[in-house]
């Protein structure tokens, strides 16, 4: 049985705009190398040139940060359900107005 | 906060009593949870999507000391979701705006304006006296610049953020709670993650989200019900679906840990990785890669013939563009670069110059060395050089 991968409103331009997507594997990590190898457009975004997760993108297993369960090592069940949680910053526009002018961030 | 005896509290005049009365008869708030929340005070950081409908719903509670930090001015494009703002307030200051409408909705209510951009410096300042600090603001350095100084002085973030059709709401810096690093230690690289002049909001969604935020600060002000503690709230408004994520406190935390090394409020434009603000409006600071609208006028007037790539989508190609243009969203760019000319010079452009700025730097990985990003993308343009058509 696959399981899902919840992709937040950020990141959907990278799966053809679908909000979730079915991947299989026997851990986390393989769940996201799956992920990645369908869409190949995540992998800068969710890795560092190194290979490593990027720090400010935070992959919960269920409603658990994988951080404070074994990380990409952490076994998954059939059924489970991962989801990408990345930082996002809109509300009011900003009180920084150098910010805005970066046009990325404001 | 919730420390404050009876005797301490304030009262509650007759026309006040009618007005609260729907609270006054609910026993989990009653006369004391009223004077409590009379007694509290909240600072709005922004008056906008996030600001405007939770500003409303704390003055129409009788929260007795609303401030709000904002120097912006009320434009059109913020009307589709700034409640607190009207057609005739275009051109006004928010806080003006904002502090008119809190006083006709309620004059019990004592508003605070500050004229100011956030900053390292004023933080502590603006933040001190208030029971609960309402972040409601769109950008990384001013997130993680309130989230410090909440911790560093001890008081409750209520956090909300928004983008395109998703919301994300929680309380951090309580005591013993989780703060906005133990969930992001770092902040993205700046351009990695679009904003929401670039990405777009649904106009109702702020106004959920902020709604939920005001919702925490009154708990936090009366002590009553679960606040928003540990626990990470994710809204799909397209789906229509709340998701709750667990959030620990990070014992190495570098701000709220047990050996914390963030101890007083930093550079947060260099810990977001954002160069230094350059002067903009005089237009002299182009660099090499970059070409201003007006260049670009003369280049085609000359005659020249440069590829205009434009990476937004389509719906937004829909509103304005530069003649003879080509339309290539940035996310379909990686899988479809080999439509470009490899002989032409390429000019890159979005709407502001964000998007634009990575699809040049992913067409350089991929071999094309004539590329210019268009400064200040089409609404320049459209300032500079085609004022006929429509900006958004």
């Amino acid at each position: 049985m696959p399981n899902t991968i919840h992709i937040p409103t950020p990141l959907r331009p990278f799966t053809d705009k679908k909000e979730s997507v079915e991947v299989s594997g026997a851990t986390v990590g393989e769940l996201l190398k799956d992920l990645t190898t369908r869409h190949d457009g995540l992998k800068k975004h969710l890795y560092t040139d190194e290979g490593r997760l990027r720090n400010f993108v935070n992959v919960y297993l269920n409603d658990e940060d994988i951080r404070y369960l074994q990380k990409e090592q952490t076994p998954v069940k059939p059924g489970d359900s991962l989801s990408i949680v990345p930082s996002v910053a809109g509300g009011a526009v900003s009180p920084k107005p150098q910010a805005k002018a970066e046009g990325g961030l404001s | 906060m919730t420390t404050a005896t009876d005797v301490d509290l304030p009262t509650l005049n007759a026309e006040e009593i009618k007005r609260y009365s729907r609270h006054l008869i609910m026993p989990e708030v009653g006369m004391d949870g009223q004077r409590r929340i009379k007694q509290g005070s909240v600072l709005c950081i922004g008056a906008g999507g996030l600001g405007s409908p939770a500003a409303m719903y704390l003055a129409a509670a009788g929260v007795g000391r609303i401030g709000i930090v904002d120097f912006d001015v009320v434009d059109y494009s913020n009307l589709q979701r700034q409640l607190l703002h009207t057609t005739n307030d275009v051109g006004r200051t928010k806080l003006e705006s904002a502090k008119n409408k809190l006083n006709a909705l309620n004059p019990h209510v004592q508003v605070e304006t500050f004229e100011e951009a956030l900053s390292s410096d004023n933080a502590m300042r603006l933040f001190k006296g208030y029971d609960v600090i309402l972040d409601g603001t769109d950008n990384f350095p001013t997130r993680y610049l309130v989230n410090d100084a909440c911790v560093l002085m001890g008081i409750p973030n209520a956090y909300g953020s928004i983008f395109r059709f998703e919301g994300q709401a929680s309380v951090f810096a309580t005591k013993d709670g989780p703060c906005y690093r133990c969930l992001y230690p770092e902040p993205p690289p700046p351009g990695l993650v679009p904003s929401c002049a670039e990405g777009g909001v649904l106009g109702v969604l702020p106004g959920v989200i902020g709604v939920i935020q005001a919702t925490e600060s009154i708990k936090l002000l009366t002590g009553i019900g679960q606040p928003l503690i540990g626990r990470f709230l994710i809204y799909d408004a397209l789906n229509m679906k709340f998701r709750e994520l667990k959030l620990r406190k990070d014992l190495d935390c570098p701000v709220c840990g047990t050996h914390p090394t963030v101890t007083k409020l930093i550079d947060y434009d260099q810990f977001c990785g954002i160069a230094p603000a350059q002067d903009h409006s005089a237009g002299a600071t182009v660099n090499a890669t970059e070409i201003t609208p007006v260049e670009l006028k003369k280049k085609l007037d000359a005659g020249e013939t440069p590829f205009i790539l434009d990476v937004r989508e389509p719906n937004e190609y829909q509103i304005n563009k530069i003649a003879g243009s080509t339309l290539i969203p940035l996310g379909e760019l990686p899988r479809r670069y080999q439509e470009l000319p490899r002989d032409r010079q390429i000019v890159t452009q979005c709407k502001m110059g964000g998007r634009s700025a990575k699809a040049q730097d992913f067409l350089k990985t991929v071999g094309f060395a004539d590329v210019l990003n268009l400064k200040g993308g089409i609404l320049e343009w459209i300032d500079k050089v085609d004022p006929s058509q429509p900006k958004y």
